[in-house]
């Protein structure tokens, strides 16, 4: 087992009131194995990452990789964001360099990794540009090569796609399947949508919120390289969908005014148009 | 060109003030004319020169001595939270005192001389300079040092690496802002307690009831306020904002 969580809970103490984040949340991931975490926003999947990363300390459970203990941030587990999180005072090359330079890596051998890396994200002409000249999809490219020279067994990201306009999403996402089917890296990934953690995932962990739970775990058993457009893919995707939605309506309900109905509300509904269709 | 016609107007309010209308004594109200006059002569007699180097050497010492002083306190009051806690209040306090309340003090320390003025100009910029230090540190984006410390980064490295790097924009437009108290205070100090510079020709000129050398005087200082804002702290923001993406072109 790569990771195991164990136990873990997550309460946040705001100035009124408390809040149950995370809730009795027991699970192991394989060496290798892509798991993604799906759940409606405020489902605490965020955290779930963050507390692997050790960004956040779990109000009780613990987590293990590799059978040691998890206390605080290391290189052992990179973390990309949703936003890039670039430098903006540092060129792409030395931002890609950021990790190696802190471990005092040497400027030859650094240099010629990061070039690697960034090779293997197609932007090695754009290595002395500063990140204001990337697009978004690019910065997150640099991301991902600057998380992936930390040469670490554990890749969590957290929502890194979902910023990026539809096209660029699905390129990255095949890269990245391709990319850690060729590194071979344990990968948690934390997302709100749902084709997209069936595309990726070699597991789905569908979380429910108000406290957030596991409310269950699918096991996408399709074959790789997966396409985006296949037809297997739509159909795993709308079985989750049904699951997901429950939560969807949970949390929406909460935010909005009670009037509100996933069902009247839809706006191309009108029974006037009907002409006895349902009969 | 604009200017050009600010300097009209002005002749021409004062020809009609003064000449026409007699609404003020001609030695009450100055007219570019003779200010231009003014400066030639003050020029001329190495007046201004002298009076100008003496007040930029008095300047670049007091704010190097601020810059020194206010980076080092800002740095710590952003580190420690005691010290920020029970120290900020009085720090803005001292900031919001004008540099002049400083001149009794600084004489009775210092004596009506040099050191006594660079006083005045060290502590009236020192504490702009603390906190614009301390808010630009304080203020820069958690998601850099969250991505710093996925990678490693901690204590000093972080610091060094990241948080200072993260808050430099703003910690340059902290220290622009602290010139300008710098030369508020100069200008202040230099009118009380000097026998050379600026503040002193400026004082002259009403000991000489000469309103036109005061004008004269006036104009110098703006004019290098002026070029220092631009030349040395418009162009170091600027280097800075365009490197960041922050302005384009």
């Amino acid at each position: 087992m790569a990771i195991k969580i164990e136990n873990i809970e997550k309460k946040f103490f705001g100035k009124s009131k408390e809040t149950h984040t995370l809730s009795d949340i027991n699970l192991e991931f394989k060496k290798g194995e892509f798991i993604c975490l799906l759940g409606p926003s405020g489902c605490g999947k965020s955290t779930l990452l963050n507390i692997i990363a050790g960004l956040e300390t779990p109000t009780a459970g613990k987590v293990y990789l590799n059978d040691s203990e998890i206390k605080g941030v290391g290189v052992d587990r990179a973390v990309m964001f949703q936003e890039s999180a670039l430098f903006p005072w540092l060129k792409v090359i030395e931002n890609v360099e950021f990790g190696m330079k802190i471990a005092g890596v040497s400027k030859a051998e650094r240099r010629k990794k990061a070039q690697e890396y960034l090779k293997m994200v197609h932007l090695k002409k754009f290595q002395d540009s500063y990140v204001h000249e990337l697009s978004g999809g690019m910065r997150q490219r640099v991301a991902l090569a600057r998380a992936l020279t930390l040469d670490s067994e554990v890749l969590l990201m957290d929502e890194p796609f979902s910023a990026l306009d539809s096209q660029t999403k699905s390129i990255l996402q095949t890269e990245l399947q391709k990319i850690w089917w060729e590194t071979k890296k344990t990968i948690v990934f934390v997302t709100h949508n749902v084709e997209e953690a069936v595309f990726l995932a070699d597991r789905i962990i569908v979380m429910s919120a108000n406290p957030g739970k596991v409310k269950k775990e699918f096991k996408i058993e399709l074959g790789r390289p997966r396409k985006v457009d296949s037809l297997d893919l739509a159909y795993i995707s709308s079985e989750v969908m049904k699951v997901l939605k429950e939560e969807v309506e949970k949390v929406a309900k909460k935010e909005y005014d009670s009037d509100w109905d996933i069902e009247k509300d839809n706006v191309l509904y009108n029974a006037d148009t009907d002409m006895g269709a349902g009969l | 060109m604009f200017y050009i016609m600010l300097i009209l107007i002005w002749e021409l309010v004062y020809r009609l003030g003064v000449d026409v209308f007699g609404i003020w004594k001609s030695y009450t109200f100055p007219s570019p004319t003779n200010v231009i006059e003014s400066l030639i002569v003050l020029t001329k007699t190495n007046v201004l020169t002298v009076a100008v180097i003496d007040s930029m050497r008095r300047l670049f010492i007091g704010y190097a001595i601020a810059l020194i002083l206010g980076t080092l306190l800002g740095l710590i009051i952003a580190r420690f939270k005691y010290i920020d806690e029970n120290l900020t209040p009085l720090i803005l306090g001292l900031q919001t005192l004008p540099s002049v309340c400083w001149i009794p003090f600084s004489i009775l320390w210092f004596g009506i001389d040099e050191s006594s003025i660079i006083f005045i100009v060290a502590i009236g910029s020192t504490f702009a300079v603390t906190t614009a230090i301390e808010s630009s540190v304080k203020n820069i984006s958690p998601i850099y040092k969250k991505a710093a410390q996925t990678m490693g980064a901690s204590g000093m490295k972080l610091y060094f690496t990241v948080t200072l790097p993260a808050a430099l924009p703003s910690i340059v437009a902290g220290l622009k802002q602290g010139w300008s108290f710098a030369w508020r205070a100069l200008i202040a100090g230099e009118m009380i307690s000097a026998s050379t510079g600026l503040g002193q020709v400026l004082m002259v000129g009403r000991d000489l009831a000469d309103i036109n050398q005061i004008a004269a005087v006036m104009v110098v200082i703006v004019i290098i306020g002026v070029i220092l804002d631009r030349v040395v702290f418009g162009k170091l923001e600027k280097n800075i904002r365009q490197k960041w993406g922050l302005e384009n072109n």
